[in-house]
């Protein structure tokens, strides 16, 4: 652990007797969610609130002839009724483009769509009511003529000749391409003793918050301010885009983000019916409320990880890999999502396969195509589940076809702990990693070779059972280089406030926010540790951007390693200004005074000088004592972003283990393991549920979840019933293990942990599946979700 | 018809309540949007995710697929009264205690559902407590916290370790 001393010899800074760092400290905001008290979006109500419902194309891709709202203007509630002709004078349209994507374009898209409909499911009228009830009645009343046009829906012949360009002014279906190539990857492939080739896909699926977006917005033209309630990752993000796209200064936007009922990335972009509720609301001067349905949601949250991936691996006999290549395809809808773009899935992928490994050749090409199916963006774990499946998938098939144990192979091929720094083929720059002492913990965690004898034993007896492997990297801690570079406005800094309230107590304002994932206890654990008080005496406030620092909230998992270390540093700077305070009352050195379990101690003896609520008394009430020109600051701000590194990766590996019925072709999941590097660990509890959650995601794609589209566009299963999503009783225990390699760019060294689980959890359920049907002579399953018909078809009995 | 709406009455946490509501306005909503009881929440609006489980005459039910109207006369009990009443304090705080929430959209219909099945009686095994919960969806958790809380309670309530 790499904590600076603070007050040595004495004490270290992990030893003070307020260290919470590395202890379960439970959350503390729970009850008000367990009792039923918490204040999701969806439950905001303000006067004179309005209520809006969106009528959305039906087709994939049609122009709009015509709309007749004169009956829904009648009908009992509605208050207005709003085209996108006429939404677009109150907001500008948006571009979804970043400078450092080379290349990358899109097309301007508007709230409602204007003349065109890009997808099913797109807003194409607004119908505002006194309830959504009756704004939905007002839906059902808007005539609609379209004319249908055809819809490109398959990636594979999107940038074909004969294919409709869905933007004509973009000049083809073409968004990004990349293309890498480093060493001599066909010297490899040509000197390699086995080369194994195949094509994974990956089917489109979404995050299903349980809790729908939701946004209400409230314009004040007394004050010329626009105040938005939303279930948003990102406030100050969204501040800025609210308020260029309305022409208002940031000052004018407050964003207020409470409670979220979940988000994994879905709540981290920009959508065109929260927009359009934004500008509804300055257009009709009351507040007006958007909650998405489920079936609204199926159809416009963003989805992911819709990739076909041509892969082949080279190896030697001795089980060196030689060389990787991929060839990646998406199809990512009609617009790249503003303003992080939908090129970085692709760019991802490029830049992690193979990551884990020491191999020098690499190829990898990637091209994003336009399409008219709902947008695809960034979901939790960005590009790592598909990366590390494709890498993943390669290693266990090449083991298998030399005949070597997957875990040996591993051995062979990871990068060596004692390496560090250093960098992938691909460039990716790494400070520490433990690929191998992770590797080690789990085998003895799981007792790797019982497992084996085990499946052994079944397997005589017609029970085919299967251990699959996934090691890992993953992007945590982002600097300023995943999006700042790119000339988005998404801040990778960010900041916390600590203040002393006039009875001891702390109050923290953090520019992160809190998803559930906990970030409200991290923050109160680092300052009640670097301050010195106990963690009921902190309290934390986020998601506002009248009353935080500016800050770029809960993604690419940065709140614990960046959030955490500014809380951590705004409370040592509190810390210091409240021992001048009390040096000024005792006429000691504050150097020679601490602070602990909330109490000025001499820093040598421990004997008790000063309450901190005395402290406060005389700071705040009777300041006139302090000695003349001595000014007591009991408010500290420090911020904090990544410097040394472009990001602070972290490793892991998770093994699953699986037995597959033969005759019907469906999967039970036994038990999933995890061994996880993401540095300093604050909060071990939080840490392993974030994990285990994680990886519940990463099953749900390995096993159920699939946005299913016909030819035609058109989602096939858009709601909860068609959708599968992971259930309590499918799912197995989780066991979690640990490696702790901090980083230095911070004094905490935590790095996050909020994506490592989906990260790897499809690959080694792939891997597993594949383990116990090799020996039948299945062709190996490499398009998810592995559904009981596919299993089936690869047995070859359907 | 949309707007036919009927008087009924019913006992709700133990109040009386009597009001006028649209025939077409589903127990979820009627409790959310007249009574301000927003502790039950929307997910999939077709009785999947178990989001808006309430209980209803003792039995557990899902808001969304009962009819307001289908309430006159009854007993309704939602996450409010359940706690209020401390009918729920011990699985509260095991799922506090062992994180088993993370963005808490799910919880009162889970606590609620939970507590349908610890009410049984006995220490359901893990395999029980994860096929009971399977009507009640969590994105966040992985449910692994939740069998582990759930089992605790059942353990603790039967005398057994806390």
């Amino acid at each position: 652990m790499k904590i600076t001393d603070d007050s040595p010899p004495v004490l270290t800074a992990l030893d003070r007797p307020n260290s919470y760092i590395g202890r379960s400290v439970p959350r503390p905001n729970l009850q008000r969610l367990t009792q039923g008290r918490g204040q999701y979006v969806s439950d905001v109500t303000l006067p004179r609130m309005a209520h809006v419902a969106f009528v959305r194309s039906p087709h994939a891709h049609a122009r709009i002839k015509s709309i007749a709202a004169d009956m829904a203007k009648k009908s009992p509630g509605v208050i207005a009724v709003v085209t996108g002709v006429e939404l677009a004078k109150v907001m500008t349209p948006w571009v979804g483009v970043l400078t450092h994507l080379k290349g990358l374009k899109s097309a301007p898209q508007h709230p409602i769509a204007v003349d065109v409909a890009c997808w099913q499911g797109e807003a194409v009228c607004a119908v505002v009511a006194r309830t959504r009830a009756e704004a939905e009645d007002g839906c059902e009343l808007v005539e609609i003529k379209y004319e249908e046009l055809p819809a490109v829906t398959d990636p594979e012949t999107a940038l074909d000749a004969k294919t409709p360009v869905i933007h004509a002014a973009l000049g083809d279906n073409l968004c990004f391409e990349r293309k890498l190539d480093v060493g001599a990857v066909d010297k490899a492939f040509a000197e390699s003793d086995a080369v194994v080739e195949t094509t994974f896909m990956f089917g489109r699926h979404t995050g299903v918050t349980t809790e729908p977006r939701a946004v209400v917005a409230d314009w004040n033209p007394s004050e010329q301010r626009m105040t938005v309630y939303q279930g948003t990752q990102a406030p100050h993000m969204m501040q800025n885009l609210f308020a260029k796209h309305l022409n208002l200064a940031e000052h004018q936007v407050r964003v207020l983000t409470k409670d979220v009922g979940g988000s994994f990335g879905i709540k981290v972009h920009t959508y065109a019916d929260e927009m359009a509720t934004v500008a509804l609301s300055k257009l009709l001067k009351r507040p007006v409320k958007f909650v998405a349905d489920r079936i609204e949601s199926f159809v416009t949250d963003i989805h992911a990880r819709d990739h076909r991936i041509k892969a082949k691996i080279g190896v030697s006999k001795d089980g060196t890999i030689t060389a990787f290549e991929i060839d990646d395809l998406t199809g990512i809808g009609p617009y790249s999502v503003y303003p992080r773009t939908s090129g970085i899935e692709a760019n991802q992928i490029v830049n992690l396969t193979g990551g884990p490994y020491t191999c020098p050749n690499y190829r990898a090409q990637a091209k994003v195509v336009f399409q008219n199916k709902n947008v695809m963006c960034q979901y939790r774990a960005v590009g790592h589940p598909i990366a590390v499946a494709v890498t993943e998938g390669l290693v266990e098939l090449a083991a298998a076809k030399i005949g070597m144990d997957p875990l040996e192979f591993r051995r062979r091929n990871l990068i060596a702990d004692d390496a560090y720094p250093t960098q992938s083929a691909a460039g990716l720059k790494f400070e520490k990693l433990s690929h191998h002492e992770a590797l080690a913990h789990l085998d003895s965690m799981m007792n790797y070779a019982g497992l084996r004898a085990e499946q052994k034993a079944l397997r005589a007896k017609g029970i085919h059972r299967g251990i699959g492997f996934a090691s890992f990297i993953e992007v945590t801690n982002p600097s300023a280089a995943f999006y700042g570079v790119g000339g988005a406005r998404i801040t990778s800094q960010d900041g916390a406030t600590v203040k002393l309230d006039a009875q001891g107590a702390l109050i923290i304002h953090s520019g992160v926010t809190e998803q559930g994932q906990g970030a409200e206890a991290v923050l109160a654990q680092c300052v009640a540790s670097s301050f010195g008080v106990s963690i009921n005496k902190v309290r934390v406030v986020t998601g506002d951007t009248d009353n935080t620092p500016y800050g770029g909230g809960t993604w690419a998992s940065r709140a614990a390693g960046i959030g955490g270390e500014a809380a951590w540093q705004a409370g040592k700077a509190l810390r210091g200004n409240v021992l001048a305070v009390a040096g000024a009352m005792l006429q000691a050195k504050p150097d020679d005074l601490d602070i602990r379990n909330g109490i000025v101690v001499d820093k040598a003896s421990g004997t008790e000088r000063l309450g901190l609520d005395e402290l406060a008394r005389v700071a705040y009430f009777r300041p006139d004592t302090l000695p003349p020109g001595f000014q007591a600051e009991l408010m500290a701000t420090r911020h904090y972003v990544p410097r040394a590194w472009p990001f602070a990766f972290t490793n892991g590996i998770q093994a699953s283990y699986l037995e597959v019925d033969t005759d019907t072709g469906f999967v039970k999941l036994l038990k999933h393991w995890c061994v996880e590097d993401c540095g300093t660990i604050i909060n071990p509890q939080l840490v392993d549920e974030q994990i285990r959650g994680g990886v519940v995601q990463g099953i749900g794609a390995a096993l159920f979840e699939h946005c299913r589209y016909d030819e035609r566009g058109q989602m096939l299963n858009g709601n909860m019933a068609d959708y599968l999503v992971p259930m309590a009783v499918e799912m197995p225990d989780i066991d979690c293990g640990h490696v702790v390699s901090p980083t230095a760019d911070s004094e905490l060294g935590a790095k996050g942990a909020g994506e490592a689980g989906t990260a790897g959890a499809p690959a080694c359920v792939m891997n597993a599946i594949n383990d116990a049907l090799r020996p039948l002579g299945a062709q190996p399953l490499t398009d998810m979700p592995f559904t009981p018909d596919k299993i089936l078809r690869a047995l070859g009995k359907v | 018809m949309s707007h036919f709406a009927l008087d009924i009455s019913l006992t709700v946490n133990g109040e009386r309540v009597s009001e006028r509501v649209e025939a077409r306005k589903m127990l979820v909503d009627f409790l959310r949007e007249d009574l301000g009881l927003t502790g039950s929440h929307v997910g999939c609006e077709h009785g999947v995710c178990g989001a808006c489980t309430v209980r209803v005459n003792g039995e557990i039910v899902r808001g969304c697929l009962m009819l307001a109207v289908q309430c006159d006369g009854a007993t309704v009990e939602t996450i409010e009264g359940l706690s209020d009443s401390g009918e729920l304090a011990d699985l509260q705080l095991a799922f506090e205690q062992r994180n088993a929430l993370q963005c808490g959209y799910c919880t009162p219909g889970m606590l609620t559902a939970a507590q349908d099945l610890l009410k049984r009686g006995g220490v359901p095994s893990r395999d029980a407590i994860r096929e009971h919960l399977s009507g009640n969806y969590c994105r966040c958790t992985g449910y692994h916290a939740i069998v582990d809380a759930v089992e605790a309670v059942a353990q603790a309530r039967a005398g057994g370790k806390p």
